[in-house]
């Protein structure tokens, strides 16, 4: 009695899965049992079914023996082609790879890991999330990873949504299929604004004038580079177009800090409109190689440069919650 | 669900498609209309030039235009649009057309399909072994098309290993259904008109030259299997349809009259045989002389010939027993004796007179007849297969001028003489003789083997046979159609090539072995085969219960094939990857980056009160896993530590 109840509530719970399966991301390696694994035949493949009924009331009302020969055989490579098809999907692992950040508009690449660990191949395995698609072939052992881009519409986490997997080799008649999601999500930064960098105001604390000596802060052109030229002055940009390498060289103040202060914006700018402004001088100060800070109400980063601090700054941004 | 993948189509399993629907059609070229095959030929040739030089594809107009052309031309071709052949025409030509609109993935699946059904249609003109072999690389290379859109960029070996793979898996599947299927013995409604036209046989009337022309053929009319020893040749008299009707120069069949009291007076052993009849579209049964019992699906009309209740369509298999020594006294009523004198006025002046001299010069019937015998004994007449034409009165240029002539030609001349003396006779068509096969016993008697003599009507004997061309040409009967016309028999029937003998006897023996299991595996043999393994009359539910558990069964046996070895080998993978799951689900997921050791030693510093299952655990994954041999008790312990895991 017991027992029944338990299978009750197990076979419901498993149609509860399989009808509305909505248990959200699966953190590691997902394996895809034979219960995930969905099959059904595709359109063509119930051509198939029609065709061969035909074939059957053909040979029937012509007595031909070989035309029943060859409707069973043609019955048979469909009944086969489903294990085949189904074959070809299950037992594969499946993970999520790396998610690089983007800028909200830009599309996010999510990679996803697909590891067979049998001895068959597995052959054109389609990808589909949203309107991305991909395709791709694993062969035996191997791990073969696969991309799929994922419009970033707003600044903050972007989650991978559900995933489906399906196949339709060998014949296509079949189709098989599954969902999985990967617990993944990317880092989508506001969207910078085209604003220039603003005017540097005189700092009170350090009260440094301007200088017109090599410095850091203003950028003054371009020149051939030299053996002891620091790497990230090296204007990559403009060295790919002229063919030799070119070095930025910079006017003012040397070693001053800028801070970029959500304050100090006009008070007409609403929050994502300040964030995307913040964004760009990050961008901006990063590109030119200036040491800069940046304020936020209840937090702030202090002055740094390089690429860490640029995205330690953009993600200070892009989670801003206020 | 089907929407083109791609918009171009991959040119190598296209390339593979345009092969399967070539082979598909090959063997139709011989019974279509010529037209058909110079287009179809023409289409092939454009979608060749499409792939290999990048011709461009027909426009829709075209393609329609095309289309209402083929329907015309089937119109003119056969006057209809319906029926077998012009169906097949159609199928063909859509087959082409259609394949020279493979734009899309859908175009391709409708492509196969028609290649599949026109593979089909081939059944309709023959099953022979060649045509079945044909016909199953047509659905390989189909299916290897088919494997190739599915998996495009693949070598096409790969291909084809797959599509054979997945062929020789269903061949259980096709087996099993082939012989536990319910069969039901067809049409399941009125069929075409020419579903069964081309059927090669003895008809219903008899010209001069209707029987040399199935002389010409080596096509088989009936094979036979007999009990004890196959009766001398000259005894093998296939009895078919007996011709009374003369009206000068057509013998035809009288109305089949059915009659209670057939009776046939046996002397001797009687011979027991089994006959399998090619289909002939006709009602009659062809049976020694003369029978004495016939199957149940036969009856004897009153001129002694077994018909059946509808034409033979099919290849049928029947038992017979005949008596070679036999008195037929039955069929003899007033009625059928006048019809058996019956005579054209006013032809073959000669032959009359000839007759009236006999009638005149001998007291009784018997005497006459024994008189006509010598007649044709001493005459020098010539047996050939191509006898020169003959005019009104046929009978008389016969006997008196040409002298040259082939069965029919004795056979009507001796009744026309017979009927003239007052003899009542009628002529007799059938086949004389037949061909053993050493290999496997079978007696093979083939078209070539038609025949016709005369029977008269004696009143102490009955209707009793007499072929007057044993009399003028012996040979015919005492050693077969190939030793007295060798010039014109059929290639295969000649003798003197002995190897060439011997091959022809081992295929017709695997050809009859074809017949009688595949092509002749009807409901009785149905039956008679599932008896023999031990199914006590099934009935159609216990068949389809019995196929549903064995198909069920062998694609169990497939699947666990495909997946063989996919959990066992992973055991302690599996052991590992619950572990990590365990750990992702609070947050420690493992990044693919982080080999084990690290990760525990990462888990150890955040879970400390875990560190000694974490570091044990990993220790055993990294020892089963890159170390030594898996043991099993090592691997119990993992699986134990990783099940009482928990963070």
């Amino acid at each position: 009695m017991k027992f029944d109840r338990v299978l009750q509530y197990s076979q419901a719970y498993n149609f509860y899965q399989w009808a509305f399966r909505r248990h959200g991301p699966e953190p590691g390696v997902v394996f895809l049992t034979q219960r995930r694994v969905y099959i059904l035949p595709t359109r063509p493949g119930l051509i198939f079914g029609v065709a061969i009924i035909l074939m059957l009331i053909g040979s029937i009302n012509y007595n031909l023996s070989l035309g029943y020969v060859l409707t069973f055989l043609l019955a048979g490579l469909g009944v086969v082609s489903i294990l085949h098809t189904f074959r070809n999907l299950v037992h594969l692992y499946i993970g999520g790879g790396r998610a690089a950040s983007v800028f909200a508009g830009d599309t996010a690449q999510f990679q996803i890991v697909l590891e067979n660990r049998d001895r068959l191949t597995r052959h054109s395995l389609e990808l589909a999330c949203g309107p991305a698609r991909a395709r791709c072939d694993v062969p035996s052992q191997r791990h073969q990873t696969v991309e799929l881009g994922v419009k970033a519409e707003r600044r903050g986490w972007l989650p991978l949504p559900r995933v489906t997997i399906d196949t339709r080799f060998p014949l296509g008649l079949t189709r098989a299929w599954s969902y999985v999601q990967p617990d993944m999500r990317a880092l989508v930064y506001p969207r910078p604004d085209t604003a220039p960098l603003p005017v540097p105001e005189a700092d009170s604390e350090t009260g440094d004038a301007v200088s017109t000596g090599v410095g850091t802060d203003d950028f003054a052109g371009l020149r051939p580079y030299q053996s002891n030229d620091s790497p990230r002055h090296v204007a990559w940009k403009a060295s790919a177009r002229s063919e030799m390498l070119l070095t930025k060289f910079f006017s003012g103040r040397a070693s001053s800090e800028m801070w970029f202060d959500w304050q100090r914006l006009p008070q007409a700018m609403g929050v994502e409109a300040r964030l995307s402004r913040l964004a760009r001088w990050v961008l901006l100060a990063e590109e030119r190689g200036l040491r800069f800070g940046l304020r936020l109400p209840g937090t702030s980063v202090p002055p740094g440069e390089g690429l860490p601090h640029r995205d330690r700054c953009l993600r200070e941004l892009a989670l801003y919650h206020g | 669900m089907a929407e083109p993948r791609s918009p171009t189509l991959p040119p190598l399993p296209l390339a593979v498609l345009v092969a399967a629907a070539t082979l598909a059609v090959a063997s139709h070229v011989q019974w279509l209309a010529v037209w058909v095959s110079v287009a179809a030929a023409a289409l092939l040739a454009w979608r060749i030039l499409t792939l290999v030089r990048g011709v461009a594809l027909p426009p829709r107009w075209m393609l329609l235009l095309l289309t209402i052309a083929t329907v015309a031309g089937v119109f003119v071709s056969y006057r209809t649009v319906l029926g077998r052949d012009p169906g097949v025409t159609l199928l063909v030509m859509l087959l082409f057309l259609k394949l020279l609109e493979t734009r899309a993935a859908r175009d391709v699946f409708v492509v196969a399909f028609l290649v599949y059904f026109v593979a089909l249609a081939n059944f309709f003109y023959s099953q022979s072994i060649p045509i079945a072999g044909l016909m199953l690389l047509t659905v390989t290379v189909a299916t290897t098309a088919l494997v190739g859109f599915s998996a495009p960029g693949r070598p096409l070996a790969d291909d084809l290993k797959t599509a054979g793979r997945m062929l020789i898996q269903a061949g259980p599947v096709m087996l099993l259904l082939f012989f536990l299927f319910p069969r039901v013995q067809g049409p399941l409604w009125g069929l075409p008109q020419d579903a069964y036209t081309g059927v090669a046989g003895l008809s219903d009337t008899m010209t001069p030259g209707s029987i040399s022309s199935l002389s010409l053929s080596d096509a088989i009319a009936f094979r036979v299997k007999f009990e004890d020893a196959a009766p001398p040749r000259n005894q093998l008299y296939w009895r078919g349809p007996v011709l009374t009707d003369f009206d000068g120069r057509t013998w035809r069949v009288s109305l089949p009259q059915l009659r209670r009291a057939m009776s046939v007076d046996a002397f001797g052993a009687p011979i027991d045989y089994e006959v399998t009849l090619e289909p002939h579209n006709r009602n009659w049964m062809f049976a020694l002389e003369m029978p004495t019992r016939l199957p149940a699906s036969a009856r004897l009309t009153s001129e002694y010939l077994p018909i059946s209740f509808t034409p033979i369509r099919s290849r049928i298999r029947y038992e017979m027993r005949s008596a070679p020594q036999f008195q037929a006294r039955s069929g003899g009523e007033p009625g059928d004796l006048v019809a058996a004198l019956r005579l054209p006025a006013a032809f073959n002046p000669r032959a009359r007179a000839l007759a009236a001299e006999w009638r005149a010069s001998f007291p009784d019937q018997p005497a006459i007849v024994r008189r006509a015998i010598e007649f044709f004994r001493s005459s020098r007449f010539e047996y050939t297969l191509e006898p020169p034409l003959l005019g009104r009165d046929s009978v008389d240029e016969f006997l008196f001028d040409t002298k040259q002539g082939f069965c029919e030609h004795f056979a009507s001349s001796f009744v026309f003489l017979m009927r003239a003396a007052g003899v009542p006779a009628r002529v007799v068509t059938g086949y004389q003789g037949g061909d053993a096969n050493p290999v496997d016993g079978y007696m093979v008697v083939r078209q070539a083997d038609a025949h016709a003599w005369s029977e008269v009507w004696l009143p102490a004997s009955g209707w009793t046979r007499v072929d007057p061309t044993a009399a003028a040409v012996p040979i015919r009967v005492e050693l077969g159609i190939t030793a007295a016309a060798p010039a014109g028999a059929p290639l295969l029937m000649r003798g003197g090539m002995q190897w060439l003998r011997r091959a022809r006897y081992e295929w017709d023996a695997l050809t009859n072995q074809w017949n009688q299991w595949v092509l002749g595996y009807n409901p009785d043999r149905q039956l008679e085969v599932l008896s023999r393994f031990g199914m006590k009359q099934p009935s159609w539910e216990t068949m389809t219960l019995t196929l549903f558990w064995s198909v069920g069964g062998v694609l169990l046996l497939v699947a666990l094939w495909l997946l063989r070895g996919a959990r066992r080998q992973d055991a302690v993978q599996r052991a590992w990857l619950r572990f990590c799951n365990k750990l992702a689900r609070k947050g420690l997921a493992r990044p693919r980056t982080e080999g084990p050791l690290d990760y525990s030693a990462r888990v150890s510093r955040r879970l400390p009160e875990s560190e000694g299952a974490v570091r044990a655990i990993a220790n055993l994954y990294v020892e089963q896993r890159y170390g030594r041999a898996v043991d099993a008790d090592s691997l119990a312990r993992l699986k134990t530590l990783v099940r009482e895991f928990a963070p």
